[in-house]
């Protein structure tokens, strides 16, 4: 796959349009590294010119400050801001919500101002702007759930984006009960995603997972790494593995695009 | 005269308790630490005005929504007529208002007496739906004893002093053809009907009911507005407040801690000469006892109503967790009310060897949080419970290195490695190279 990163765009003086924070997950979760790849090449497929900072990347510190350690956060964040800003980085597109929140919300304040996109808000504006084009229905009358991130959703009001894309794709969205404001959570933010869950009668990817089924749909559509494991985990627990996929955005898009 | 100066002593005494009991509340809330909010004066102003006065966030459940608007209209509105109260019981005059404002008088008294109706009806509905129907959110585990008692005795009240007005005015309009004394208000709808009760009954037995009903709305108004004070419907004087100091920013942004922001600049040598020139504070990381919390995270917690709307939408305790962010709030006043008595009384208040973690919210709780934001969306006044665990949970990892086992592997991940996984940070670009 050819991807280019930051420092050979500096190295040639040139500069990207977009930078793709990629996220720890989406680097080193084989799951997730699947959906890097499907975003990356949609963006090769419509000469998107990109570039990512490969080994020069590392965690956006959020899982260190939500669980309480501010010290490291603001040590990952202020590492972080310097290679950004060294850069002259403008413009992030990321496919982790969590990093969307971060990079967006708190690093500001920390000296990083950068105009911070969700990869389901981007692929939504090259579908408007016509860069992005589907031919024939792919998932013409496929029933598709979308479960919505807290840290995209209620923490950043992105409701409407990935929905956007899922309606672009011709699929039948099917809402579950509790979405868009009041979407149940995964289970796994604020640290969760790093620990065992407190005692209690359920995990709450469990809970989650049969409302999603409820629906009768065939394809939970996520666009967060943290939602991604824990929902194919609540498919394993249920035994739906078989006629139930947890899928993100990103991928029904290269999907349909036949970019895999 | 005599029942004028019983209204005088009365009200002077009612002063009095109010005066001391906000006083002590505001002394509460300002042993919160020091925060400014002179940010997005729009935006907050813009809170006021539709969460607070306008009740936006109710409206997510209808039929609540309407039968709380019904009670706050009520309240906002039958309080005017308090005003004449007050002339009548200095002045030992009846129905000042009546003869000056004639026709227009019987339209005012007649949508108080809507009013009053409405509030009833919806006290009623509340109380069967909080003890007949049993709405979950009124029986989680924080909602027994005083909470659960608490919630009745004020539709209770609002119920017996709605019976009071009527009754009044029923009697009032019997009085008025047969006594000087009575000015004529019109035809009063609702109380009217209640006439036939009381037809029978001769002059001074109706007097006495009336001055009866009188003094049982006016002192009960009083009297509410004392308990108000201790009890979870403070919110009808504290929203309003609480809506403008609420989180302005995006919910998922958390506060940001420059002490720390300071010493991080430092250690990397990032700081200029005049940058490090303002010291900011000492003093604890993150939240222990209330006194770490800033004063807005107070003011929320003596505005809470308790109605659990924020613990019905948490994951955690939806599942059986032990969290419940009401329960934050709760303990969190719980802690305010029992430091202020202990300083009220010259007793040791802070010191007194407890602290807000530890014995009222327990490492279990704050753990079991998502940071979904579930609660913070579902509150109709804007509170925050995620705030407090935020805070909390510095203090347990920052003071006290107690973070949970798994957790403090995942900081050291981050730390070595760059990845909250055991990943070799120069394999981060791999992926590029794998092919499926
Ligand atoms: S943010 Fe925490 S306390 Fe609030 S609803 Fe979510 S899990 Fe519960
Ligand atoms: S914090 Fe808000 S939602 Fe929760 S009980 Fe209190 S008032 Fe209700």
């Amino acid at each position: 796959m050819n991807i280019v990163t930051m420092a050979e765009f500096a190295a040639k003086g040139e500069s990207p349009e977009i930078l793709f924070w990629v996220g720890c997950a989406g680097s080193f979760d084989d799951r997730y590294k699947r959906v890097t790849r499907a975003f990356a090449s949609i963006l090769n497929s419509l000469d998107v010119k990109f570039a990512v900072l490969g080994t020069e990347e590392t965690c956006t510190g959020d899982p260190a400050r939500r669980a309480g350690n501010e010290f490291l956060f603001q040590m990952q964040a202020m590492n972080n801001i310097q290679v950004l800003n060294g850069y002259g980085i403008k413009k992030i597109v990321t496919a982790c919500p969590h990093c969307f929140n971060t990079l967006k919300n708190e690093y500001p304040e920390l000296g990083g101002n950068y105009e911070v996109i969700h990869h389901s808000t981007f692929l939504q504006q090259l579908i408007d702007s016509g860069r992005l084009k589907f031919e024939g229905g792919a998932y013409k009358g496929k029933k598709i759930t979308y479960h919505d991130s807290c840290f995209l959703g209620r923490a950043n009001d992105v409701y409407e984006a990935p929905r956007a894309l899922l309606i672009a794709l011709d699929a039948d969205l099917i809402e579950m009960k509790r979405s868009r404001k009041t979407g149940l959570c995964c289970g796994a933010g604020g640290g969760q995603m790093f620990k065992e869950p407190e005692n209690g009668k359920k995990d709450i990817n469990v809970e989650r997972t049969e409302e999603a089924l409820e629906t009768g749909a065939s394809t939970i559509a996520v666009g967060c790494p943290f939602c991604m494991t824990m929902m194919s985990d609540g498919v394993k627990n249920k035994e739906r593995e078989q006629d139930v996929k947890v899928k993100d955005i990103a991928e029904l898009i290269a999907e349909a695009k036949g970019l895999s | 005269m005599i029942s004028q100066i019983a209204f005088v002593l009365v009200l002077a005494a009612a002063i009095y308790f109010i005066q001391k009991r906000f006083g002590r509340i505001r002394k509460n809330i300002n042993l919160g630490k020091n925060r400014d909010f002179k940010d997005q004066v729009d935006k907050r102003l813009n809170n006021v005005l539709l969460v607070a006065f306008g009740q936006k966030k109710m409206f997510k459940r209808l039929i609540p929504a309407v039968l709380h608007l019904m009670i706050y209209v009520g309240f906002l509105v039958i309080n005017l007529e308090v005003l004449e109260f007050m002339i009548d019981g200095f002045a030992g005059t009846h129905r000042i208002f009546a003869p000056f404002l004639g026709g227009f008088y019987t339209i005012l008294m007649n949508v108080f007496e809507f009013l009053a109706i409405a509030v009833l009806v919806s006290c009623v509905f509340f109380l069967l739906r909080r003890n007949i129907t049993k709405v979950p959110r009124f029986f989680n585990a924080e909602m027994k004893g005083w909470p659960r008692l608490d919630g009745n005795l004020i539709l209770f009240t609002e119920i017996i002093l709605m019976i009071a007005i009527l009754t009044m005015n029923a009697t009032d309009q019997l009085l008025q053809p047969i006594s000087d004394h009575y000015p004529t208000t019109g035809e009063l709808f609702f109380s009217s009907l209640l006439m036939p009760l009381f037809a029978g009954l001769n002059e001074s037995t109706l007097i006495v009911i009336e001055r009866f009903a009188w003094w049982f709305h006016i002192v009960g108004i009083l009297g509410f507005t004392i308990y108000i004070t201790y009890s979870k419907h403070l919110h009808i004087i504290l929203a309003f407040p609480n809506t403008y100091f609420a989180k302005v920013e995006p919910k998922g942004h958390v506060n940001n801690m420059p002490v720390v922001t300071n010493e991080v600049k430092s250690m990397l040598g990032l700081v200029s000469a005049e940058s490090s020139a303002p010291p900011t504070e000492p003093g604890r990381f993150g939240a222990k006892d209330i006194n770490d919390l800033t004063w807005n995270n107070l003011l929320a917690a003596y505005t809470c109503t308790e109605c659990g709307r924020c613990t019905s939408e948490c994951p955690a305790n939806i599942t059986g967790k032990k969290l419940s962010p009401r329960k934050i709030m709760m303990d969190t006043r719980d802690r305010l009310e029992d430091v202020g008595n202990s300083l009220e009384k010259g007793g040791p208040g802070l010191n007194d060897g407890k602290s807000l973690l530890g014995d009222y919210i327990t490492k279990e709780e704050i753990n079991a949080c998502t940071n979904c934001n579930a609660c913070v969306e579902a509150c109709p006044v804007l509170i925050n419970p995620l705030e407090i665990i935020t805070e909390l949970r510095r203090y347990v990892a920052m003071e006290e290195s107690g973070s949970p086992a798994s957790w403090n592997s995942m900081y050291q991940n981050i730390e070595t490695n760059f990845a909250p996984w055991k990943f070799s940070p120069s394999d981060r670009f791999n992926w590029a190279e794998e092919k499926k």
